[in-house]
């Protein structure tokens, strides 16, 4: 073996495996012969892709937006209601129940109650990818504010500091690492909520395209929207994980306290 | 004894489940005093700790530090009971689990008080760069972390943090430091070497000290004054004055007189633990219980 450091080795191998995923799907396409109306060979997308970006990209473009969008709405209303119910022992106890209710729902359920109180839009598409994204970071928060160590709370009480004293400088940041962990599951679900509500009920949107093209039997245009979703996604989940790395480096036991910006 | 800065008077503490932990307990301590509680294990020297700092409330009898009720029996442990009495006396606290906040370099952590208690929280903004920075490194300095203050908890030994432990609870110079086995998760070396470091740290500051341990050469070390507990419901036995000169040394705590204090205390312990005859009535439901269960 040559003298690579390993983190290059393994870059270089997750490389060749998703090159060699495509060559391997190109291949078998070729070989089998099997029709592009069921499986399009991945230089069909490509080409479908080049091709079609300036029709793609506003539909790209709006499902971004409609994700982040519903995302921070749900994250923002996630955070105050996990404060409140993590805060208090009675208020998680008597709140468990309901939530978990409201959690069990699939999510799918609800695009069409959206759809009959807001019509087939942008709209139903933001409140859904926000609804499915509320509910791991209302329970991360409030699970990260219940685990404050008893006997830190103790020291600081014996000084005098008040609830809220408490609350600001020990269970808010001590639950970060919790909230930024359900921010990488929300990001994800907040736009699978999306697509979801795009395919039922939007006019915009990558969903709305695959719906349209798997009905003129499209399908490598259906890929091609695959494609940008998996693209999107993988970018969105960086994204947080990035956040995550820098605004909670201290929970992660790195021996550099090099990327830590809490004060 | 006049005016005591920390009394307890007949305490008797029986928590929520039935367990009786204390029972008629009386202590009493003069203000700059050194005071070791030892004892069997679960025989409620942290809860003595606990009513004394304003965590728990007694059941019955009375918790007087610096000449203030601390909870009357029967009013619950709020924070406001908590915060009224840390609004007379400046308290400090330490576990034998250091519990520094990970997110915080270690100078923050022991700056942590300074934030909190008054009157330095009114100016915190103003000199948490400067003057209470640089009270937090001498501590530090003090207790051998000369140099540590920028680095994070999780970079530092066990023994390092209960260090930087002691400095957060002396950094606002507690007229009361409360320490709850605060060495007992380290090694022996460590362990004696903290010994003199927080005599030192008694001897210049003098602030009141009850120092809950189960190891017997620590509180012959430390102490003034040695209260040995009974095994649960805990009481105390016996108070026994330590004579020997301060600043006391590791050499010392070899010396035969040293030993014989020692051993007379592990006795004294040894013999808590044998039922004695015509035991107090409160241990008759549990046997009553045994009985049932059996």
């Amino acid at each position: 073996m040559n003298a690579l450091n390993p983190l290059t080795r393994q870059r270089l191998l997750s490389a060749t495996a998703l090159i060699g995923f495509f060559v391997l799907w190109e291949l078998a396409c070729l070989a089998s012969g099997v029709s592009d109306l069921i499986l399009p060979r991945p230089s069909q997308i490509a080409d479908v892709l080049w091709t079609k970006m300036p029709l793609l990209w506003p539909h790209t473009v709006q499902t971004i937006y409609t994700t982040l969008t519903g995302f921070a709405l749900g994250v923002s209303i996630g955070i105050v209601v996990g404060m409140i119910i993590g805060s208090s022992k009675l208020a998680y106890d008597v709140a468990y129940p309901l939530l978990v209710g409201f959690s069990s729902i699939p999510k799918v359920a609800v695009v069409p109650i959206f759809v009959v109180w807001f019509g087939a839009g942008t709209v139903p598409a933001v409140l859904t990818s926000m609804v499915i994204s509320i509910f791991p970071v209302v329970v991360n928060v409030a699970t990260g504010l219940a685990n404050t160590e008893p006997e830190l709370e103790d020291v600081l009480r014996v000084l005098g500091a008040k609830k809220l004293d408490i609350l600001w400088n020990v269970s808010l940041p001590r639950a970060l690492p919790y909230l930024f962990a359900s921010l990488k599951i929300a990001i994800t679900l907040a736009f699978v909520g999306t697509v979801l509500a795009e395919t039922v009920a939007a006019n915009k949107g990558i969903g709305n395209v695959m719906i349209i093209a798997s009905g003129n039997f499209d399908v490598p245009m259906v890929f091609a929207g695959l494609v940008i979703l998996a693209v999107m996604g993988v970018m969105l989940y960086v994204a947080s994980a990035f956040l995550e790395r820098r605004m909670t480096g201290w929970a992660q036991r790195k021996d550099s306290s090099g990327s830590v910006v809490m004060a | 004894m006049t005016d005591p800065f920390i009394e307890l008077s007949n305490v008797t503490l029986q928590y929520g489940g039935g367990t009786l932990a204390l029972a008629q307990t009386d202590l009493r301590i003069p203000q700059g005093d050194f005071v070791a509680l030892v004892g069997p294990s679960g025989c409620g020297k942290s809860t003595i700790l606990k009513l004394v700092a304003g965590l728990l409330k007694p059941s019955s009898g009375g918790v007087v530090v610096a000449k203030r009720e601390v909870v009357m029996a029967g009013t619950g442990p709020s924070v406001e009971a908590v915060g009224g009495l840390a609004a007379k006396v400046r308290i400090g606290l330490a576990f034998q689990n250091p519990t520094m906040l990970p997110w915080l370099t270690i100078r923050e952590n022991v700056m942590i008080p300074l934030k909190i208690v008054e009157p330095f929280r009114q100016d915190w903004a103003r000199k948490k760069k400067g003057e209470y920075a640089e009270r937090a490194d001498a501590l530090l300095a003090q207790v051998g972390l000369k140099g540590f203050g920028d680095k994070r908890p999780w970079q530092l030994s066990g023994g390092m943090l209960q260090r930087a432990s002691l400095c957060r609870a002396l950094v606002h110079e507690p007229q009361l430091l409360l320490l709850d086995e605060p060495f007992g998760a380290l090694d022996q070396f460590t362990r004696e070497e903290l010994w003199a470091i927080l005599q030192s740290l008694w001897m210049t500051q003098r602030p009141t000290v009850l120092l809950v341990t189960h190891d017997l050469r620590e509180s012959a070390f430390l102490a003034n004054r040695i209260a040995v507990m009974s095994a649960r419901p805990g009481r105390i036995l016996e108070e026994r004055e330590v004579p020997f000169a301060r600043p006391r040394t590791l050499e010392m705590s070899y010396s035969p007189e040293f030993a014989t204090l020692v051993q007379q205390l592990r006795m004294r312990i040894s013999h808590a633990r044998t039922p004695v005859e015509g035991d107090p009535p409160e241990t008759v439901p549990a046997l009553n219980l045994m009985k049932v269960s059996a």
